[in-house]
Protein backbone atom coordinates (compact mmCIF):
# COMPACT_ATOMS: atom_id res chain seq x y z
CA UNK A 1 0.00 0.00 0.00
CA UNK A 2 1.13 3.65 -0.20
CA UNK A 3 1.73 5.96 2.03
CA UNK A 4 1.78 9.65 2.59
CA UNK A 5 4.76 10.81 4.67
CA UNK A 6 4.61 14.50 6.08
CA UNK A 7 7.54 16.11 7.21
CA UNK A 8 6.69 18.38 10.22
CA UNK A 9 8.66 21.64 11.27
CA UNK A 10 8.26 24.57 13.20
CA UNK A 11 10.30 26.78 11.09
CA UNK A 12 10.20 28.58 7.95
CA UNK A 13 12.85 26.89 4.88
CA UNK A 14 14.85 25.19 7.94
CA UNK A 15 16.88 22.67 5.77
CA UNK A 16 20.47 22.87 6.11
CA UNK A 17 22.69 21.45 3.26
CA UNK A 18 23.71 18.65 5.17
CA UNK A 19 20.51 17.69 5.09
CA UNK A 20 19.48 17.79 1.90
CA UNK A 21 22.58 15.68 1.65
CA UNK A 22 21.10 12.72 3.90
CA UNK A 23 18.07 12.80 2.38
CA UNK A 24 19.60 12.50 -1.17
CA UNK A 25 21.62 9.18 0.17
CA UNK A 26 17.98 7.77 1.87
CA UNK A 27 15.94 8.68 -1.46
CA UNK A 28 18.39 6.44 -3.28
CA UNK A 29 18.12 3.88 -1.07
CA UNK A 30 14.08 4.54 -1.13
CA UNK A 31 14.36 3.83 -5.36
CA UNK A 32 16.98 1.41 -5.37
CA UNK A 33 14.33 -0.72 -2.66
CA UNK A 34 11.36 -0.56 -4.79
CA UNK A 35 9.76 1.86 -2.64
CA UNK A 36 9.85 5.19 -3.96
CA UNK A 37 6.65 7.30 -5.62
CA UNK A 38 7.37 10.52 -5.04
CA UNK A 39 8.60 13.28 -2.76
CA UNK A 40 8.86 16.82 -2.85
CA UNK A 41 9.70 19.80 -0.26
CA UNK A 42 6.82 22.39 -0.01
CA UNK A 43 7.52 26.23 -0.03
CA UNK A 44 6.70 27.95 3.05
CA UNK A 45 2.84 28.08 4.54
CA UNK A 46 2.99 31.88 4.07
CA UNK A 47 2.71 31.03 0.46
CA UNK A 48 0.05 29.03 0.52
CA UNK A 49 -3.98 30.17 -0.99
CA UNK A 50 -7.26 28.48 0.11
CA UNK A 51 -9.39 28.44 -2.61
CA UNK A 52 -13.22 27.82 -2.11
CA UNK A 53 -15.45 26.78 -5.02
CA UNK A 54 -18.11 25.54 -3.78
CA UNK A 55 -20.61 28.98 -4.16
CA UNK A 56 -21.60 30.74 -7.58
CA UNK A 57 -17.68 32.37 -7.25
CA UNK A 58 -14.62 30.52 -6.15
CA UNK A 59 -13.07 33.00 -3.32
CA UNK A 60 -9.59 32.99 -2.82
CA UNK A 61 -7.63 33.60 0.85
CA UNK A 62 -4.66 33.45 2.54
CA UNK A 63 -3.92 30.71 4.59
CA UNK A 64 -4.54 28.82 6.79
CA UNK A 65 -1.46 27.59 8.28
CA UNK A 66 0.39 30.87 8.63
CA UNK A 67 -0.44 30.47 12.76
CA UNK A 68 0.04 27.04 12.87
CA UNK A 69 3.12 25.46 15.09
CA UNK A 70 3.48 22.77 12.95
CA UNK A 71 3.06 22.71 9.20
CA UNK A 72 4.48 19.68 6.48
CA UNK A 73 7.35 21.22 5.22
CA UNK A 74 8.13 18.43 2.95
CA UNK A 75 6.79 15.02 1.63
CA UNK A 76 7.15 11.61 0.88
CA UNK A 77 4.62 9.37 -0.79
CA UNK A 78 6.10 5.79 -0.37
CA UNK A 79 5.37 2.15 -1.42
CA UNK A 80 5.69 -0.43 1.45
CA UNK A 81 3.90 -3.24 2.16
CA UNK A 82 2.72 -3.00 5.16
CA UNK A 83 2.68 -0.38 8.57
CA UNK A 84 6.44 -1.82 9.83
CA UNK A 85 8.13 -2.08 6.85
CA UNK A 86 6.84 1.69 5.89
CA UNK A 87 7.88 2.90 9.87
CA UNK A 88 11.28 0.87 9.37
CA UNK A 89 11.61 3.34 6.25
CA UNK A 90 10.83 6.45 7.19
CA UNK A 91 12.62 5.73 10.62
CA UNK A 92 15.50 6.03 8.79
CA UNK A 93 13.98 8.79 7.03
CA UNK A 94 13.40 11.44 10.26
CA UNK A 95 16.99 10.63 10.56
CA UNK A 96 18.05 11.88 7.52
CA UNK A 97 16.04 15.19 7.72
CA UNK A 98 16.42 15.59 11.05
CA UNK A 99 12.68 15.91 11.70
CA UNK A 100 9.95 14.27 12.76
CA UNK A 101 7.81 12.73 10.19
CA UNK A 102 3.76 11.99 10.35
CA UNK A 103 2.97 8.88 8.18
CA UNK A 104 -0.65 8.20 6.77
CA UNK A 105 -1.64 5.33 4.56
CA UNK A 106 -3.28 6.47 1.25
CA UNK A 107 -6.52 5.48 0.32
CA UNK A 108 -7.08 2.78 -2.64
CA UNK A 109 -8.70 4.12 -5.78
CA UNK A 110 -12.28 3.02 -5.91
CA UNK A 111 -12.64 0.26 -8.09
CA UNK B 1 -28.36 -28.66 30.56
CA UNK B 2 -25.74 -27.11 33.99
CA UNK B 3 -23.36 -29.33 32.25
CA UNK B 4 -23.86 -27.48 28.64
CA UNK B 5 -23.63 -24.11 30.39
CA UNK B 6 -20.03 -24.88 32.50
CA UNK B 7 -18.98 -26.34 28.95
CA UNK B 8 -19.88 -23.14 27.18
CA UNK B 9 -18.53 -21.15 29.90
CA UNK B 10 -14.96 -23.07 29.84
CA UNK B 11 -14.88 -22.73 26.47
CA UNK B 12 -15.16 -19.06 26.26
CA UNK B 13 -12.65 -18.78 29.13
CA UNK B 14 -10.14 -21.45 27.30
CA UNK B 15 -11.01 -21.11 23.54
CA UNK B 16 -11.98 -17.44 22.77
CA UNK B 17 -8.50 -15.97 22.26
CA UNK B 18 -7.53 -19.15 20.54
CA UNK B 19 -10.52 -19.09 18.15
CA UNK B 20 -9.76 -15.58 17.34
CA UNK B 21 -5.87 -15.35 17.17
CA UNK B 22 -6.67 -18.09 14.72
CA UNK B 23 -9.37 -16.35 12.56
CA UNK B 24 -7.37 -13.07 12.79
CA UNK B 25 -4.33 -14.28 11.13
CA UNK B 26 -6.61 -16.35 8.23
CA UNK B 27 -8.62 -13.29 7.36
CA UNK B 28 -6.37 -10.67 7.79
CA UNK B 29 -8.88 -8.31 10.04
CA UNK B 30 -9.97 -7.94 13.95
CA UNK B 31 -13.88 -7.32 13.13
CA UNK B 32 -14.21 -10.12 11.25
CA UNK B 33 -12.42 -12.87 13.86
CA UNK B 34 -14.37 -11.37 16.88
CA UNK B 35 -17.64 -11.11 14.87
CA UNK B 36 -17.18 -14.86 13.70
CA UNK B 37 -15.61 -16.07 17.35
CA UNK B 38 -18.90 -14.30 19.05
CA UNK B 39 -21.21 -15.97 16.24
CA UNK B 40 -19.66 -19.56 16.81
CA UNK B 41 -20.15 -19.08 20.59
CA UNK B 42 -23.87 -17.96 19.87
CA UNK B 43 -24.65 -21.34 17.29
CA UNK B 44 -22.52 -23.52 20.12
CA UNK B 45 -25.66 -21.90 23.00
CA UNK B 46 -28.16 -22.81 20.42
CA UNK B 47 -26.72 -26.48 19.31
CA UNK B 48 -24.87 -28.01 22.10
CA UNK B 49 -28.08 -28.81 24.35
CA UNK B 50 -29.76 -30.18 21.46
CA UNK B 51 -26.48 -32.37 19.96
CA UNK B 52 -24.46 -32.95 22.73
CA UNK B 53 -21.29 -31.25 23.87
CA UNK B 54 -18.98 -31.89 20.84
CA UNK B 55 -15.38 -34.10 21.70
CA UNK B 56 -13.39 -31.05 20.88
CA UNK B 57 -15.02 -27.57 21.65
CA UNK B 58 -12.50 -25.61 20.32
CA UNK B 59 -11.87 -27.19 17.29
CA UNK B 60 -15.63 -27.27 16.27
CA UNK B 61 -15.64 -23.02 17.51
CA UNK B 62 -12.80 -22.75 15.01
CA UNK B 63 -14.52 -24.47 12.19
CA UNK B 64 -17.99 -23.05 12.69
CA UNK B 65 -16.19 -19.70 13.22
CA UNK B 66 -14.13 -20.03 9.86
CA UNK B 67 -17.57 -21.15 8.16
CA UNK B 68 -19.56 -18.23 9.72
CA UNK B 69 -17.07 -15.40 8.76
CA UNK B 70 -16.45 -17.04 4.91
CA UNK B 71 -20.84 -16.80 4.78
CA UNK B 72 -20.29 -13.16 5.75
CA UNK B 73 -17.25 -12.23 3.42
CA UNK B 74 -19.61 -14.19 0.96
CA UNK B 75 -22.00 -11.81 1.37
CA UNK B 76 -20.01 -9.08 2.28
CA UNK B 77 -17.81 -9.57 -1.24
CA UNK B 78 -20.29 -7.90 -3.76
CA UNK B 79 -20.24 -4.46 -1.65
CA UNK B 80 -16.50 -4.76 -1.12
CA UNK B 81 -14.39 -6.67 -3.47
CA UNK B 82 -11.14 -5.73 -1.14
CA UNK B 83 -12.37 -8.38 1.09
CA UNK B 84 -12.51 -11.20 -1.54
CA UNK B 85 -9.37 -10.38 -2.20
CA UNK B 86 -7.90 -10.45 1.60
CA UNK B 87 -9.60 -14.13 1.72
CA UNK B 88 -8.01 -15.29 -1.25
CA UNK B 89 -4.47 -14.39 0.04
CA UNK B 90 -4.71 -15.66 3.41
CA UNK B 91 -6.88 -18.75 2.58
CA UNK B 92 -3.73 -19.99 0.08
CA UNK B 93 -1.25 -18.60 1.42
CA UNK B 94 0.87 -20.73 4.07
CA UNK B 95 2.53 -17.93 6.12
CA UNK B 96 5.55 -18.89 8.05
CA UNK B 97 5.87 -19.32 11.06
CA UNK B 98 7.96 -16.64 11.86
CA UNK B 99 9.78 -16.19 15.11
CA UNK B 100 6.65 -17.25 17.47
CA UNK B 101 4.20 -19.50 16.72
CA UNK B 102 1.77 -19.15 19.27
CA UNK B 103 -1.27 -17.44 17.91
CA UNK B 104 -2.05 -16.26 20.79
CA UNK B 105 1.24 -14.56 21.46
CA UNK B 106 1.22 -13.10 17.49
CA UNK B 107 -2.29 -11.69 18.53
CA UNK B 108 -1.01 -9.93 21.71
CA UNK B 109 2.03 -8.23 19.64
CA UNK B 110 -0.89 -6.78 17.01
CA UNK B 111 -2.81 -5.45 19.57
CA UNK B 112 -0.09 -4.11 21.30
CA UNK B 113 1.67 -2.47 18.00
CA UNK B 114 3.34 0.82 19.15
CA UNK B 115 1.19 2.83 16.16
CA UNK B 116 -1.50 2.18 18.44
CA UNK B 117 -1.91 4.69 21.81
CA UNK B 118 -1.02 2.82 24.79
CA UNK B 119 -4.69 2.41 26.73
CA UNK B 120 -6.02 1.13 22.97
CA UNK B 121 -3.54 -1.36 23.04
CA UNK B 122 -4.82 -2.38 26.60
CA UNK B 123 -8.27 -2.41 25.97
CA UNK B 124 -7.59 -4.12 22.72
CA UNK B 125 -5.54 -6.99 24.29
CA UNK B 126 -7.91 -7.35 27.17
CA UNK B 127 -10.77 -7.63 24.65
CA UNK B 128 -9.10 -9.76 21.59
CA UNK B 129 -7.12 -12.21 23.40
CA UNK B 130 -8.63 -12.03 27.27
CA UNK B 131 -11.53 -12.35 26.17
CA UNK B 132 -13.27 -9.65 28.57
CA UNK B 133 -16.43 -8.05 27.67
CA UNK B 134 -16.53 -4.37 26.72
CA UNK B 135 -17.92 -3.55 30.67
CA UNK B 136 -15.35 -5.57 32.13
CA UNK B 137 -12.38 -3.47 30.61
CA UNK B 138 -14.39 -0.16 31.07
CA UNK B 139 -14.74 -1.46 34.61
CA UNK B 140 -11.12 -2.04 35.13
CA UNK B 141 -10.09 1.90 33.29
CA UNK B 142 -12.90 3.30 35.31
CA UNK B 143 -14.70 4.65 32.07
CA UNK B 144 -18.21 4.37 30.40
CA UNK B 145 -18.68 1.41 28.11
CA UNK B 146 -19.51 3.15 25.57
CA UNK B 147 -16.18 4.85 25.60
CA UNK B 148 -14.09 1.55 25.82
CA UNK B 149 -16.13 0.44 23.22
CA UNK B 150 -15.39 3.26 20.91
CA UNK B 151 -11.78 3.31 22.09
CA UNK B 152 -11.47 -0.68 20.68
CA UNK B 153 -13.33 -0.04 17.45
CA UNK B 154 -11.01 2.62 16.58
CA UNK B 155 -8.11 0.37 17.68
CA UNK B 156 -9.42 -2.15 14.93
CA UNK B 157 -10.07 0.12 12.35
CA UNK B 158 -6.37 2.33 12.62
CA UNK B 159 -5.28 -1.55 12.47
CA UNK B 160 -7.20 -1.84 9.28
CA UNK B 161 -6.58 1.25 7.89
CA UNK B 162 -3.05 2.18 8.86
CA UNK B 163 -2.04 -1.45 7.19
CA UNK B 164 -0.54 -2.75 10.81
CA UNK B 165 0.76 -6.49 9.42
CA UNK B 166 -0.89 -9.83 10.69
CA UNK B 167 2.24 -11.16 11.64
CA UNK B 168 4.81 -11.66 14.23
CA UNK B 169 7.30 -8.50 14.42
CA UNK B 170 10.48 -9.29 13.27
CA UNK B 171 13.26 -10.60 15.96
CA UNK B 172 14.88 -7.55 16.19
CA UNK B 173 11.81 -5.39 16.75
CA UNK B 174 10.52 -7.81 19.77
CA UNK B 175 12.51 -5.90 22.39
CA UNK B 176 11.03 -2.64 21.58
CA UNK B 177 7.52 -3.85 21.70
CA UNK B 178 7.83 -5.88 24.95
CA UNK B 179 7.68 -3.23 27.58
CA UNK B 180 4.15 -2.43 25.93
CA UNK B 181 3.30 -6.45 26.03
CA UNK B 182 4.40 -6.35 29.62
CA UNK B 183 2.19 -3.27 30.58
CA UNK B 184 -0.85 -5.22 28.92
CA UNK B 185 0.25 -8.69 30.34
CA UNK B 186 0.49 -6.95 34.22
CA UNK B 187 -2.75 -5.84 33.56
CA UNK B 188 -4.55 -8.76 32.64
CA UNK B 189 -2.53 -9.97 35.56
CA UNK B 190 -3.92 -7.47 37.88
CA UNK B 191 -7.25 -7.76 36.89
CA UNK B 192 -7.71 -11.23 37.46
CA UNK B 193 -5.83 -10.59 41.07
CA UNK B 194 -8.40 -8.11 41.87
CA UNK B 195 -11.08 -8.76 40.11
CA UNK B 196 -13.08 -5.49 39.75
CA UNK B 197 -16.62 -6.02 39.01
CA UNK B 198 -19.26 -6.38 41.90
CA UNK B 199 -20.86 -10.04 40.64
CA UNK B 200 -17.61 -11.59 39.47
CA UNK B 201 -15.19 -14.23 41.81
CA UNK B 202 -13.46 -11.21 44.27
CA UNK B 203 -10.32 -13.58 42.45
CA UNK B 204 -10.34 -14.34 38.43
CA UNK B 205 -8.06 -17.16 37.93
CA UNK B 206 -8.30 -17.80 34.15
CA UNK B 207 -7.08 -14.13 33.81
CA UNK B 208 -3.80 -14.82 36.56
CA UNK B 209 -3.12 -18.11 34.71
CA UNK B 210 -3.22 -16.78 31.19
CA UNK B 211 -1.16 -13.58 31.91
CA UNK B 212 1.52 -16.41 33.78
CA UNK B 213 0.95 -18.27 30.65
CA UNK B 214 1.99 -15.92 27.54
CA UNK B 215 4.70 -13.99 30.12
CA UNK B 216 6.33 -17.45 30.54
CA UNK B 217 6.31 -18.10 26.68
CA UNK B 218 7.69 -14.42 25.91
CA UNK B 219 10.28 -15.46 28.54
CA UNK B 220 10.86 -18.65 26.16
CA UNK B 221 11.46 -16.13 23.44
CA UNK B 222 13.93 -13.20 24.87
CA UNK B 223 15.06 -15.46 27.93
CA UNK B 224 17.86 -12.00 28.86
CA UNK B 225 15.28 -10.06 29.03
CA UNK B 226 15.64 -9.14 32.51
CA UNK B 227 12.24 -7.13 32.57
CA UNK B 228 10.31 -10.40 31.13
CA UNK B 229 11.95 -12.48 34.02
CA UNK B 230 10.73 -9.73 36.91
CA UNK B 231 7.51 -9.83 35.30
CA UNK B 232 7.52 -14.05 35.74
CA UNK B 233 8.73 -14.13 38.89
CA UNK B 234 6.39 -11.12 40.45
CA UNK B 235 3.49 -12.58 38.74
CA UNK B 236 4.39 -16.38 40.06
CA UNK B 237 4.95 -14.75 43.49
CA UNK B 238 1.61 -13.09 43.37
CA UNK B 239 -0.12 -16.28 42.40
CA UNK B 240 1.40 -18.05 44.72
CA UNK B 241 -0.47 -16.70 47.59
CA UNK B 242 -3.82 -16.81 45.97
CA UNK B 243 -5.40 -19.17 48.04
CA UNK B 244 -4.66 -17.76 51.28
CA UNK B 245 -5.54 -14.54 49.63
CA UNK B 246 -9.61 -14.74 50.47
CA UNK B 247 -11.31 -16.46 53.22
CA UNK B 248 -13.91 -19.11 52.92
CA UNK B 249 -15.98 -15.97 53.23
CA UNK B 250 -15.27 -14.28 50.91
CA UNK B 251 -13.22 -11.45 52.14
CA UNK B 252 -9.63 -10.04 51.86
CA UNK B 253 -7.25 -11.95 54.37
CA UNK B 254 -4.25 -9.48 54.55
CA UNK B 255 -0.26 -10.34 53.72
CA UNK B 256 0.39 -10.48 57.74
CA UNK B 257 -2.58 -12.91 58.22
CA UNK B 258 -2.27 -15.04 55.58
CA UNK B 259 -1.64 -19.15 56.64
CA UNK B 260 1.35 -19.61 54.64
CA UNK B 261 0.65 -23.49 54.46
CA UNK B 262 -2.07 -22.52 52.11
CA UNK B 263 0.74 -20.85 49.48
CA UNK B 264 1.81 -22.68 46.78
CA UNK B 265 5.66 -23.96 47.63
CA UNK B 266 6.41 -24.65 44.33
CA UNK B 267 5.34 -21.24 42.44
CA UNK B 268 7.34 -19.86 45.53
CA UNK B 269 10.77 -21.70 44.96
CA UNK B 270 10.39 -21.27 40.90
CA UNK B 271 9.96 -17.45 41.65
CA UNK B 272 12.95 -16.95 44.11
CA UNK B 273 14.64 -18.94 41.61
CA UNK B 274 13.97 -15.78 39.14
CA UNK B 275 14.48 -13.24 41.22
CA UNK B 276 17.79 -14.73 42.27
CA UNK B 277 18.46 -15.49 38.70
CA UNK B 278 18.00 -11.39 38.06
CA UNK B 279 20.30 -10.90 40.83
CA UNK B 280 23.00 -12.84 40.00
CA UNK B 281 23.20 -11.07 36.30
CA UNK B 282 24.98 -7.84 37.82
CA UNK B 283 22.47 -5.79 35.97
CA UNK B 284 20.51 -3.15 37.27
CA UNK B 285 16.65 -4.12 37.75
CA UNK B 286 14.15 -2.37 35.97
CA UNK B 287 10.56 -1.89 37.64
CA UNK B 288 9.08 -5.34 37.47
CA UNK B 289 12.51 -6.70 38.76
CA UNK B 290 12.33 -4.66 41.76
CA UNK B 291 8.34 -5.65 42.40
CA UNK B 292 9.95 -9.61 41.93
CA UNK B 293 12.45 -8.72 44.62
CA UNK B 294 9.78 -7.07 47.15
CA UNK B 295 7.33 -10.01 46.61
CA UNK B 296 10.34 -12.65 46.92
CA UNK B 297 10.93 -10.76 50.60
CA UNK B 298 7.52 -11.24 51.48
CA UNK B 299 7.53 -14.87 50.76
CA UNK B 300 10.81 -15.22 52.19
CA UNK B 301 10.82 -17.15 55.74
CA UNK B 302 8.31 -16.53 58.17
CA UNK B 303 7.71 -13.00 58.01
CA UNK B 304 8.55 -10.18 55.95
CA UNK B 305 12.17 -8.58 56.43
CA UNK B 306 10.40 -4.59 55.76
CA UNK B 307 13.84 -3.35 56.27
CA UNK B 308 14.84 -4.79 53.08
CA UNK B 309 11.03 -3.70 51.67
CA UNK B 310 12.01 -0.55 52.04
CA UNK B 311 15.45 -0.02 50.56
CA UNK B 312 14.20 -2.04 47.31
CA UNK B 313 10.85 1.01 47.38
CA UNK B 314 13.65 3.33 47.46
CA UNK B 315 14.86 1.91 44.58
CA UNK B 316 12.16 1.80 42.78
CA UNK B 317 10.79 5.16 43.69
CA UNK B 318 14.27 6.58 42.02
CA UNK B 319 13.26 4.91 38.34
CA UNK B 320 9.39 5.78 39.19
CA UNK B 321 8.53 8.62 41.39
CA UNK B 322 4.96 8.26 41.09
CA UNK B 323 2.49 8.74 44.32
CA UNK B 324 1.63 4.93 43.85
CA UNK B 325 4.79 3.75 44.59
CA UNK B 326 5.32 6.80 47.26
CA UNK B 327 2.54 5.27 48.77
CA UNK B 328 3.56 1.53 48.85
CA UNK B 329 6.53 2.28 50.22
CA UNK B 330 5.08 4.77 53.16
CA UNK B 331 2.99 1.60 54.21
CA UNK B 332 6.21 -0.27 54.19
CA UNK B 333 8.09 2.30 56.18
CA UNK B 334 5.28 2.26 58.36
CA UNK B 335 5.43 -1.37 59.27
CA UNK B 336 9.49 -0.56 59.82
CA UNK B 337 9.64 2.14 61.60
CA UNK B 338 6.18 2.89 63.43
CA UNK B 339 2.59 3.82 62.12
CA UNK B 340 3.48 7.36 62.45
CA UNK B 341 6.48 8.09 60.15
CA UNK B 342 4.22 5.79 57.69
CA UNK B 343 1.24 8.04 58.50
CA UNK B 344 2.92 11.51 57.91
CA UNK B 345 4.13 9.67 54.10
CA UNK B 346 0.80 8.63 53.20
CA UNK B 347 -0.80 11.91 54.57
CA UNK B 348 1.56 13.99 52.22
CA UNK B 349 -0.55 11.80 49.39
CA UNK B 350 -3.55 13.18 50.13
CA UNK B 351 -4.65 15.47 46.49
CA UNK B 352 -3.14 12.83 44.18
CA UNK B 353 -4.77 9.41 45.75
CA UNK B 354 -7.96 10.76 47.21
CA UNK B 355 -9.98 8.71 44.97
CA UNK B 356 -7.93 5.49 45.37
CA UNK B 357 -9.19 2.99 47.77
CA UNK B 358 -5.72 1.88 48.51
CA UNK B 359 -4.68 5.40 49.88
CA UNK B 360 -7.89 5.55 52.25
CA UNK B 361 -7.04 1.59 53.55
CA UNK B 362 -3.36 2.36 54.28
CA UNK B 363 -4.39 5.59 56.48
CA UNK B 364 -7.29 3.62 58.05
CA UNK B 365 -4.69 1.11 59.13
CA UNK B 366 -2.50 3.05 60.12
CA UNK B 367 -4.70 5.33 62.25
CA UNK B 368 -6.34 1.94 63.65
CA UNK B 369 -3.01 1.08 65.32
CA UNK B 370 -2.41 5.11 66.38
CA UNK B 371 -5.13 4.45 68.69
CA UNK B 372 -7.19 7.59 66.35
CA UNK B 373 -10.69 4.80 65.74
CA UNK B 374 -13.10 7.70 64.46
CA UNK B 375 -10.49 8.39 61.88
CA UNK B 376 -9.85 5.01 61.25
CA UNK B 377 -13.49 4.16 60.66
CA UNK B 378 -13.69 6.85 58.25
CA UNK B 379 -11.02 6.26 56.30
CA UNK B 380 -12.08 2.70 55.97
CA UNK B 381 -15.47 3.81 54.85
CA UNK B 382 -14.25 6.22 52.14
CA UNK B 383 -11.72 2.75 51.62
CA UNK B 384 -14.58 0.55 51.22
CA UNK B 385 -16.56 3.09 49.46
CA UNK B 386 -14.24 3.47 46.31
CA UNK B 387 -13.13 -0.44 46.29
CA UNK B 388 -14.54 -2.78 43.49
CA UNK B 389 -13.65 -5.90 44.44
CA UNK B 390 -15.99 -7.92 46.84
CA UNK B 391 -13.39 -9.43 48.98
CA UNK B 392 -11.36 -5.88 49.83
CA UNK B 393 -14.85 -4.24 50.62
CA UNK B 394 -16.32 -7.16 53.13
CA UNK B 395 -12.22 -6.77 54.87
CA UNK B 396 -12.63 -3.12 55.13
CA UNK B 397 -16.07 -3.50 56.31
CA UNK B 398 -15.41 -5.58 58.81
CA UNK B 399 -12.79 -3.75 60.38
CA UNK B 400 -14.74 -0.75 60.20
CA UNK B 401 -17.18 -2.38 62.44
CA UNK B 402 -14.76 -4.06 65.10
CA UNK B 403 -13.76 -0.37 65.57
CA UNK B 404 -17.03 0.87 66.51
CA UNK B 405 -17.26 -1.87 68.89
Amino acid sequence: MQYLVNVIDGRSESGTDEEAAAIDVFNEKLVAGGNWVFAAGLADPTASTVIDGRGDEPVFTDGPFVEAKEWAAGFWIIEAPDLDVALELMAEGSRACNRRLEIRPVLPPPE
Amino acid sequence: MSDVRDALIRAHREEWARVVATLAKRFGNLDTAEDAAAEAFATAAERWPEDGIPPAPGAWLTTTATRKAIDRIRRESTRDARHREAMLVYDTEQEPLGVIDDDRLRLIFICCHPALAMEARIALTLRMVGGLTVPEIANAFFVQDTTMGARITRAKSKITASGIPYRMPAAVDLPARVSGVLAVLFLIFNEGYLASGADTEPVREELTAEAIRLTRMLRGLLPANGEITGMLGLMLLTEARRRARVSPSGELVPLAEQDRALWDAALITEGHDLVRERLASGIAPGRYQLLAAINAVHTDGTATDWTQVVALYDQLARLDPSPIVQLNRAIAVGECDGPDLGLALVDRLADELNGYHPFHAARALLLGRLGRGTEAREAYGAASALAENSAEIAYFERRRLELRS
